[in-house]
């Protein structure tokens, strides 16, 4: 039946040569764990994007459940957490995945660093990644105020104090972070637009990026 | 990948070829697992979330309480309009307070009448003697429907159905009203 379908569109659009070139390569064998187990290293960019998927759709349902309000926000969480069945699963898959992306993300920059993968011809992909980095590091920022609890309030007011020490720049930026004087009405907004919003799309372009790279550029040969 | 061997292989080579019709071959055993474990992870993905969706569906309704709304001496046999309030627990927004309207009068044989004010044709709110064309009756602004006393639907405008009545009870000289019926 699907073998049909695809037929038939394949017939039409001839789809074979474009998801050849995404998913049809080799695999060489230093970066295959079935040849040498150590190669199980070369997963975690995979795995990394694995966590990023499982966060984007995790969150868009959360965006279902999720009010960015100072009067609404925490009841709405709480509301999901414990009112809605399967509720604190949707919500558990996001709040530790947020964990679990980071996590990957340090494992996979430690794999490119260590096998010097970040080597000519490849330092814009190394560029990418930093820049990937500090996405991810924002949305686990922006995101983390948005329960809008004890902990994600003195949270938010600890990173925006960091941010302010920062020379000239400081009192500004974080000025500008919180949207006022105050961490409140306008910063939880704020902070929610750039979580789902503003980052998730300059990831996605990032991400876009990084693996046309790799495309291009193949994977870095053997130790 | 290689092509597959044409002569039919041992039991101590690598089995490519299925040897009888019951038999599956290494790589569709290989497809079977990888699609099964991916199917299985995907599920896994979106089954929660689409439940979660889901509730507001299946969560059953909560029960409307009868409450006081008028003095029975108040109802006269042309449709008043009365209000009441139910408290509510609209999601994470607790205990809201709701106005209702509904719509009163003694009907000919003596029985008391409480419509819902809401069309039928699209859920718009319906006006007793609003519209000077039709008086006497409840008009909908939104397409113009009509309702006669009795809410029922006039022929021949929007609505197919007459408006909904409030089930009620009379008690100790008050009007109670619980929850709303449908007619068709
Ligand atoms: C790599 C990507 C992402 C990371 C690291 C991340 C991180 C976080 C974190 C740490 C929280 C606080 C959760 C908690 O403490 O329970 C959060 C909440 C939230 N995120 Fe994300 N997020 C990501 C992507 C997204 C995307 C793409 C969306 C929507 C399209 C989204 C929507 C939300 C919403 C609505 C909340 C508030 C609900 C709650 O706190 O449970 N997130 N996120
Ligand atoms: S909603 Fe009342 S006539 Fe259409």
């Amino acid at each position: 039946m699907i073998q049909k379908v695809y037929d038939w569109l394949d017939e039409r659009l001839d789809l074979s040569p474009i998801w050849r070139d995404i998913a049809d390569h080799e695999v060489p064998e230093h970066v295959n764990p079935a040849h040498h187990f150590s190669a199980f290293v070369y997963c975690f960019g995979g795995l990394t994007f694995f966590t990023v998927v499982i966060q984007i759709l995790s969150g868009m349902f959360l965006a279902m459940f999720y009010a960015p309000d100072i009067v609404n926000a925490f009841n709405s969480v709480k509301y999901l957490q414990t009112e809605v069945s399967f509720g604190y699963i949707v919500r558990g898959m996001h709040h530790w995945g947020a964990s679990v992306v980071i996590v990957m993300l340090f494992l996979h920059t430690l794999r490119v660093f260590f096998t010097g993968a970040y080597k000519a011809p490849r330092e814009m992909n190394w560029v990418v990644g930093v820049l990937l980095f500090a996405v991810i590091l924002g949305l686990g920022f922006t995101g983390y105020l948005l329960p809008w609890d004890n902990k994600a309030y003195f949270a938010t007011k600890v990173g925006l104090q960091i941010a302010e020490v920062v020379p000239v720049l400081g009192p500004y930026v974080k000025h500008f972070l919180a949207g006022g004087d105050i961490v409140g009405a306008e910063t939880i907004t704020r902070f929610f637009a750039i979580h789902v919003f503003f980052l998730p799309a300059i990831l996605l372009l990032l991400l876009g990026v990084h693996f046309i790279l790799i495309r291009r550029q193949g994977i870095a040969g053997p130790l | 990948m290689n092509e597959k061997p044409k002569q039919p292989q041992t039991s101590e080579t690598f089995g490519e070829t299925a040897k009888t019709k019951d038999e599956i071959s290494r790589r569709q055993f290989l497809t079977y697992t990888l699609m099964g474990t991916g199917g299985f992870m995907a599920s896994m993905l979106i089954i929660p979330p689409l439940r979660a969706t889901l509730d507001s569906v299946l969560q059953k309704k909560q029960e409307e309480p009868m409450v006081a709304v008028a003095d029975v001496s108040e109802i006269t046999d042309e449709p008043k309009r009365f209000t009441f309030t139910l408290t509510i627990d609209d999601a994470w927004v607790k205990n809201q307070k709701t106005t209702f309207t509904a719509w009163v009068f003694k009907s000919e044989n003596g029985d008391i009448m409480a419509l819902s004010p809401i069309c039928t044709h699209l859920g718009c709110t319906v006006d007793w003697n609003s519209n000077p064309k039709y008086p006497e009756e409840f008009f909908c602004p939104c397409h113009g429907g009509r309702y006669s006393k009795d809410g029922v639907n006039i022929p021949g405008t929007p609505p197919s159905s007459p408006l909904a009545v409030y089930a009620y009870e009379v008690k100790d000289g008050k009007l109670y009203l619980g929850k709303l019926i449908s007619r068709s």
